[in-house]
């Protein structure tokens, strides 16, 4: 609503959009969103993949049962290094090396999650999970179910998930929608220190088979991160969004890796007179609909982000989800903006091209509010 | 590692086992039986190297490690000192020549009783106690009537589908006979009677076949799918041969737990070319887990006959190739079942490893329901091993020579077993089916707000519309 009005201001009165904007902005009566409000003013920074082994550190300290299992987890410290420093503090028996079975060690974990220990499996990445999706899904997802409630999984199959950069076609595809489909698993995707930390805690203390899909390029990239994020005891609720940046024109939906880009196309649409709201998803199973409901309602415009295929993608289940609770609020059609629609080419140029940029989600957004863009090819 | 063992007549014998090293130094021990026939126990006198140690194996994999035991010992020892490699030394040799695909003699196979339900003389096996060998008989028999009355159901429409355990019923009651209450069972779907055993009630089967209200599946699951955590038996899932890793991972928990309980699963012959049977029993071995792998080699996966599901002789052979210790049983020879089982479970748990026990025998029945295995396999095949191999007839032969059992309580029983299970069909039936919320729950450890809200709609629309629902959900 907003944003219509910001546009029949500034087309009545020639104002530049930027002056328009601010304009609007003074009339609301709810605090300015600034970006990055929402970090608290603790100033300690802590890389992804410190926040996850910490995470687990802590959870395995807390908890005899929870043990580590998966290639390379061990003597290697990790293929990502994830797991470092776990072996030598817990031995063997708790930091599993495995032979190349990935089937073999998802049912493995599974069995030993039927009888009382608490595994997190480690995929070296979820392309490999492939080998050992009957598990995840017919033994892990199902079981409670099926067996009435006698067996419960408290599993967490975790690793790199999505495009990294120049690992090809069959090191390259998100998971997120596939699992997301499936009744009886909880998905989770991190995007921060915060939420790797928060997240896996919150993964690890949960009855239920959880996939943690991670990404391999955020492993390496910093965060500020809290006092409280910090505890041993932090933990993120399962099925919350985050609204990482405030903005009433457009709501746009993220998670992983692409909440990065989102929040860079947000700055750039700033300069443009569009006040972005970007909302870190957090877990694609339960969506939470309620939090994305609600900033539709608020700004009436949508654009999905996600590095995965378009079809039945994550975008997809958001867009369905919007139309059935918030038809009447759409002031456009919904953009989703994912991976092309090939398996992902290896060549630098072409890798660029097949996922999206932020400038692809700044033309959608623009797109979105009713602007005219330059005809560009699109991802 | 496989035990090889010599019959020989006379009062004792022993048996030699030889182990091909893995990445501990080389060791080997003999395995001696006490002789006669009758004798209390079979024991072992093993002196291998110290236990599995938690933890140790993975250091010295990368350390070579000093020489091996051959198998074929009578080559040039002296002449070959062998040469490092990771994982051991090896003894080379000029000869280029492959090890056959096959050995000349297949593997043989332990057995106590003979067709006609005497024990063979040379047979070393335990004593059994008028007990529980009466106990294991109407076991058996509870099985095959439990099994006729239930595929008569099906065919009368008040099943949807039953699987049988025909030829297998000594399989079933021998070996769960041997283990104890507190060995984990992990089933494919043709162990029924090992539930039978541990109490599951006849109408506590027909329960979960016809889905009520009493089914502990809740209804959730296709008939034979019994589950009960209160027997140790694990729900079970339809996928072949994935319980197997999920067996090895239980097996490593327990092994946490250090009780005096092994994890036991059962696989039929097609299971052993899924993924998962390599990766289990490979994984177990390295992770030296307290698991009894049991084959039930039955000849048949549904019409795949054996000859088209593998090449190597059975799957007992398979156990050396993962470092496993393997035996080959008749699976239609309660004794030999029951003796086997018992010595593996001990060996699991006493010495923390896998064994692989191959139980030799053949599928009576179609593989369900829904098939009809006549239209594959020849008529008079089924016969011969419905009458002159039938377990449960050759085991009847021994009790009643032991004067253990007669003609009359078997007519008796047979009878009151049948009625039992009619009588369990019919109250079953009047059973109520499970709540309509019984749909929803379970899929998570608390019931999610969607959820919640996608029965509130269901409920609503059963309101509205009532003459589009059936009148038996309790709502």
């Amino acid at each position: 609503m907003w944003g219509i009005l910001s546009q029949k201001l500034g087309a009545a009165r020639g104002l530049s959009s930027q002056v328009v904007g601010n304009y609007v902005l003074r009339l609301r009566l709810a605090p300015s969103a600034m970006p990055m409000r929402h970090y608290s003013s603790a100033t300690k920074e802590m890389t992804v993949r410190d926040a996850l082994n910490s995470a687990l550190d802590e959870e395995m300290a807390a908890d005899p049962n929870v043990f580590v299992m998966g290639e390379e987890v061990g003597e290697y410290q990790g293929a990502y290094k994830i797991t470092k420093g776990l072996l030598d503090k817990y031995g063997p028996e708790r930091v599993v090396d495995t032979p190349i079975t990935e089937a073999g060690f998802a049912g493995i974990g599974v069995g030993s999650a039927y009888h009382g220990l608490r595994p997190v499996i480690e995929f070296m990445t979820f392309n490999f999970s492939m080998q050992a999706i009957d598990h995840i899904i017919n033994s892990a997802a199902k079981s409670n179910y099926m067996s009435a409630g006698q067996i419960n999984v408290p599993i967490v199959f975790r690793g790199p998930n999505g495009p990294a950069a120049g690992v090809g076609a069959q090191h390259s595809q998100c998971y997120g929608a596939w699992y997301g489909s499936v009744p009886g698993l909880k998905v989770l995707v991190p995007y921060s220190s915060e939420d790797a930390r928060g997240l896996l805690k919150a993964a690890i203390r949960d009855p239920d088979p959880v996939v943690f899909l991670e990404n391999e390029l955020l492993y390496g990239e910093t965060f500020p991160i809290s006092a409280e994020a910090l505890d041993s005891s932090f933990c993120l609720p399962i099925g919350k969004a985050k609204i990482e940046r405030e903005g009433k024109d457009i709501t746009i939906t993220a998670f992983s890796k692409m909440v990065g880009y989102a929040l860079k196309a947000a700055e750039i649409l700033e300069k443009e007179g569009i006040n972005a709201e970007v909302i870190n998803l957090r877990s694609i199973r339960p969506l939470d609909r309620a939090t994305i409901n609600a900033s539709v309602r608020k700004t009436n415009r949508l654009v999905t982000v996600e590095e995965g295929f378009p079809q039945h993608g994550v975008g997809a289940e958001i867009c369905a989800t919007v139309v059935e609770d918030s038809f009447g609020y759409l002031d456009a059609p919904v953009e989703r903006i994912a991976g092309a629609d090939v398996p992902t080419p290896y060549a630098a140029n072409l890798e660029r091209m097949a996922f999206p940029q932020i400038e692809d989600i700044v033309r959608a957004a623009k797109r979105a509010c009713y602007r005219s863009v330059p005809m560009a090819a699109s991802a | 590692m496989a035990i090889w063992l010599a019959g020989r007549r006379g009062a004792s014998y022993c048996v030699k086992a030889l182990i091909s090293t893995t990445f501990r130094s080389s060791r080997s021990y003999t395995t001696a039986f006490a002789s006669n026939g009758n004798s209390d126990s079979l024991f072992f006198c093993g002196n291998s190297s110290s236990a599995a140690v938690f933890g140790s194996q993975r250091f010295e994999s990368t350390k070579a490690r000093q020489q091996l035991d051959l198998l074929s010992s009578d080559d040039d020892e002296e002449q070959n000192q062998g040469v490092d490699f990771p994982g051991g030394r090896v003894a080379f040799t000029s000869e280029m020549s492959f090890l056959p695909e096959s050995s000349e003699k297949r593997v043989q196979c332990y057995r106590v009783l003979d067709d006609n339900g005497y024990p063979l003389s040379s047979t070393q096996f335990k004593h059994v106690s008028k007990e529980l060998a009466v106990k294991m008989y109407r076991g058996m028999v509870t099985l095959q009537t439990m099994d006729t009355t239930l595929y008569e159901a099906q065919r009368q429409g008040r099943l949807s589908f039953y699987v049988t355990s025909y030829g297998e019923e000594a399989i079933n009651l021998a070996s769960a006979a041997a283990l104890g209450f507190d060995d984990l069972i992990l089933p494919q779907y043709r162990e029924a009677g090992v539930l039978l055993w541990r109490g599951f009630t006849l109408q506590e089967f027909v329960n979960q076949c016809l889905g009520n209200k009493n089914d502990y599946g809740k209804g959730r699951q296709m008939p034979i799918h019994y589950g009960s955590n209160k027997h140790n038996y694990f729900t079970v899932s339809s996928p072949i041969a994935t319980q197997l890793p999920q067996a090895v991972g239980v097996a490593y928990s327990l092994k946490m737990d250090k009780k005096d309980a092994c994890v036991v699963t059962y696989f039929g012959d097609g299971s052993t070319s899924e993924g998962d049977f390599h990766a289990s029993l490979n994984f177990a071995a390295v992770m030296e887990v307290p698991v009894v792998f049991i084959c039930r080699n039955n000849g048949w996966a549904i019409s795949t006959p054996i000859t088209e599901q593998f090449r190597s002789d059975g799957i007992v052979v398979k156990g050396q190739a993962y470092g496993i210790r393997s035996i080959r049983v008749d699976g239609n020879d309660a004794l030999a079942i029951y003796n086997a089982v018992g010595v593996a479970r001990e060996m699991a748990i006493k010495e923390q490893r896998p064994i692989l026990i191959e139980a030799l025998t053949y599928r009576v029945g179609h593989h369900s329901t829904s098939d009809d295995s006549t239209k594959y396999r020849p008529v008079d095949e089924i016969e011969h091993w419905k009458t002159a191999r039938n377990p449960v007839s050759i085991f009847r032969k021994w009790v009643q020579r032991k004067g253990w059992w007669s003609d009359e309580e078997e007519s008796e029983f047979r009878a009151n077993v049948r009625k039992q299970v009619m009588d369990a069909i019919q109250v079953g039936e009047k059973i109520e089916k499970p709540p309509l919320a019984d749909m929803f729950s379970d899929v998570y450890e608390e019931v999610p707000s969607n959820l919640m809200e996608q029965e509130r709609l269901v409920r609503d629309t059963v309101k509205r519309h009532p003459q589009d629902y059936p009148t038996n959900i309790p709502l």
